[in-house]
């Protein structure tokens, strides 16, 4: 008997939604563009799950299939194959039912121009059914929420990229829907306004709204998903919380050292790291070390690399991050 | 700035044919309300050609002697040509114009696409709001081409069969919309506005809506060529039914033309619709 009680392990948030019900489900989606040249595969057999109440990130450099695979979750693309259902009701076969139960707020100004920022978010309102004087209401209500109170009037064309795309937030969130998709939401906006979003987006999701968010900023996807699904080349590579995955993927260290000439001729002593084996790449004059024990490996690369007749250049040290897993999962760097 | 989502239960939608029909509706009043807001500027618009054509051809040259159309005065001749071509040219542009900023680089048209109807009926609900656009300024353009005349030389019309005539012009608005979605769709918006013109002007030109189709029978490849043209049956439908006494197209020819029309460039405009708003 252990007379000191275990304590429990800390619940993360992603283990709290681990057994929620699910709000989005695919198998094996795909897509492949014909009209593209070669017929281009952009997302090639997807299996991914999304709890209710999550906050799941789609995480990516550009072209890697994100907005194709947010495409086929809201009806706009059509999957070559494979099912997808979202919030209970399948792409293909009900995607009137989907659109019902999604607010979507795309990558481009997608504003109705022709209408005032209220109008718009009073029309979305109306398109799902609500009466015209409680559309009104709660349009008003979200841009007071969303600090938008003094454009109700304005058109959309005179907001600014961070102003534009909080009207977008609130117009996708004009019916309630059960599913929020964020596309991008915060490229091309200023760092202020960007702070602004990430708590607008973050306060939405403690009050239990379920968000799918893509992006290519990798602290982006850090601060806000509570699981990721990192997609290169239409592929998953990994699907779980970003500490799991930079466990998982080597948790490791990133030690980079540029010599002023090729360190090729030098690689059996370069290798001879103390407390190995570690991996060591040389290319040229770049000799990188992936590792999990990182002391001392600096020093040696500069003691080595001098008695080879190479002075060091450059040398960086990049702590265990999703840009060093990026790195581990595709063998290349993270490149948005 | 705060970040409560101040409602927090979650309505339960409705079955899908329902919230597709609400849909189809609001996205309607939504386009009646933008039409409402830029009334005085279409008024403009719309009245302004068939004014200065009446002006020129149905009240300078009688006037000065040159008048056009032999016993029957031009007025006459004109009134349902000129009808039919308003009707038209704002149908087709009632589509065409705002589908070319929603087709472009902003894909503005993905607010629509995402509201919770088909995408077909989306197609459907742009055509029959155009058809609206292009029934209105008719309105605009009767009092012109019916005042606007030399003395002496009023139009000549009566109307026997109302239902006959509201049916009419109700088929030629949406074979018109449902033209202005096809053109719209099949048409790179950068040279869009060329070409429309172009096309535009041929339609007119060879449309019957300067001269009675039954006329050309002394130029008969023309008149044979002119069944190519779908302006050629609204303007002999209604000039069937507001000015019968210049000679028409049988009733049943106009009809079935601008039904099968309709249905069959409908299905294209849709398909075609479809296939540029989903990828």
């Amino acid at each position: 008997m252990n007379p000191t009680p275990t304590p429990a392990p800390p619940v993360t948030p992603a283990a709290a939604t681990a057994h929620a019900p699910t709000a989005i489900r695919t198998e094996g989606l795909r897509k492949v563009y014909r009209r593209a040249q070669d017929g281009l595969v952009a997302v090639d057999g997807l299996d991914l799950t999304v709890h209710q109440g999550e906050f799941f990130g789609l995480l990516g450099t550009n072209g890697a299939g994100k907005s194709t695979t947010i495409g086929m979750l809201t009806t706009l693309v059509v999957p070559s194959a494979g099912r997808a259902w979202v919030a209970g009701r399948e792409v293909r076969a009900d995607p009137v039912g989907v659109k019902s139960r999604i607010g979507v707020v795309s990558q481009g100004n997608t504003l109705d121009r022709a209408l005032s920022v209220a109008d718009n978010l009073a029309f979305r309102g109306r398109y799902f059914g609500m009466p015209a004087a409680a559309a009104r209401h709660r349009a008003l209500e979200l841009l007071e929420q969303f600090g938008l109170a003094d454009k109700a009037g304005a058109k959309a064309h005179q907001l600014s990229g961070g102003q534009a795309r909080r009207v977008m937030i609130g117009r996708a969130l004009m019916h309630l829907p059960e599913v929020l998709f964020l596309d991008e939401p915060t490229a091309g906006v200023d760092p202020q306004a960007r702070e602004d979003l990430w708590q607008i987006i973050a306060g939405l999701h403690e009050t239990g709204q379920t968000v799918v968010l893509t992006t290519h900023y990798l602290d982006e996807a850090e601060a806000l998903c509570q699981r990721l699904a990192v997609i290169d080349h239409g592929h998953l590579l990994a699907c779980d919380t970003p500490e799991a995955i930079k466990a998982t993927s080597g948790a490791q260290t990133v030690i980079t050292v540029h010599y002023d000439a090729d360190a090729t001729p030098a690689t059996d002593a370069l290798q001879g790291i103390p407390g190995g084996p570690h991996d060591l790449a040389v290319d040229g004059p770049t000799v990188r070390v992936r590792t999990t024990h990182p002391d001392g490996i600096l020093g040696h690369l500069l003691r080595a690399g001098s008695a080879a007749g190479l002075t060091v250049r450059d040398a960086t040290t990049t702590p265990p991050s999703l840009q060093t897993a990026f790195l581990t999962l595709t063998g290349r760097d993270y490149t948005p | 700035m705060t970040t409560a989502n101040p409602i927090t239960t979650t309505p339960r939608p409705l079955s899908s044919r329902r919230a597709a029909w609400h849909a189809y509706l609001a996205l309607t009043t939504r386009d009646l309300h933008v039409l409402g807001r830029n009334l005085p500027a279409l008024l403009v618009q719309v009245g302004l050609q068939p004014l200065l054509f009446t002006f020129a051809f149905a009240y300078v040259m009688p006037s000065i002697g040159s008048g056009l159309g032999g016993a029957t005065s031009f007025s006459t001749i004109l009134l349902p040509g000129l009808i039919a071509s308003t009707l038209t040219l704002q149908s087709i542009m009632s589509v065409t114009g705002p589908l070319a900023a929603e087709l472009g680089p902003g894909r503005e048209i993905t607010d629509r696409a995402l509201a919770p109807l088909p995408v077909w009926a989306l197609g459907l609900q742009k055509i029959t709001s155009s058809a609206v656009f292009g029934l209105v300024s008719t309105l605009v353009v009767v009092p012109i081409v019916w005042l606007v005349h030399a003395p002496g030389n009023a139009p000549r019309a009566h109307i026997d069969n109302w239902p006959l005539l509201l049916t009419t012009l109700i088929l030629s608005a949406l074979l018109a919309s449902t033209l202005g979605l096809l053109l719209g769709t099949a048409i790179d918006a950068a040279a869009f506005g060329a070409l429309l013109g172009l096309l535009l002007a041929a339609a007119t030109m060879l449309g019957c809506v300067y001269y009675p189709w039954t006329a050309l029978h002394t130029i008969r490849w023309v008149q044979v060529l002119t069944l190519a043209n779908p302006l050629v049956y609204m303007s002999e439908g209604l000039r069937a039914n507001l000015t019968p006494s210049t000679g028409h197209m049988p009733t049943w020819a106009y009809l079935t033309a601008l039904t099968l029309g309709t249905a069959a460039l409908g299905h294209l405009a849709l398909r075609r619709f479809a296939r540029r708003v989903q990828t």
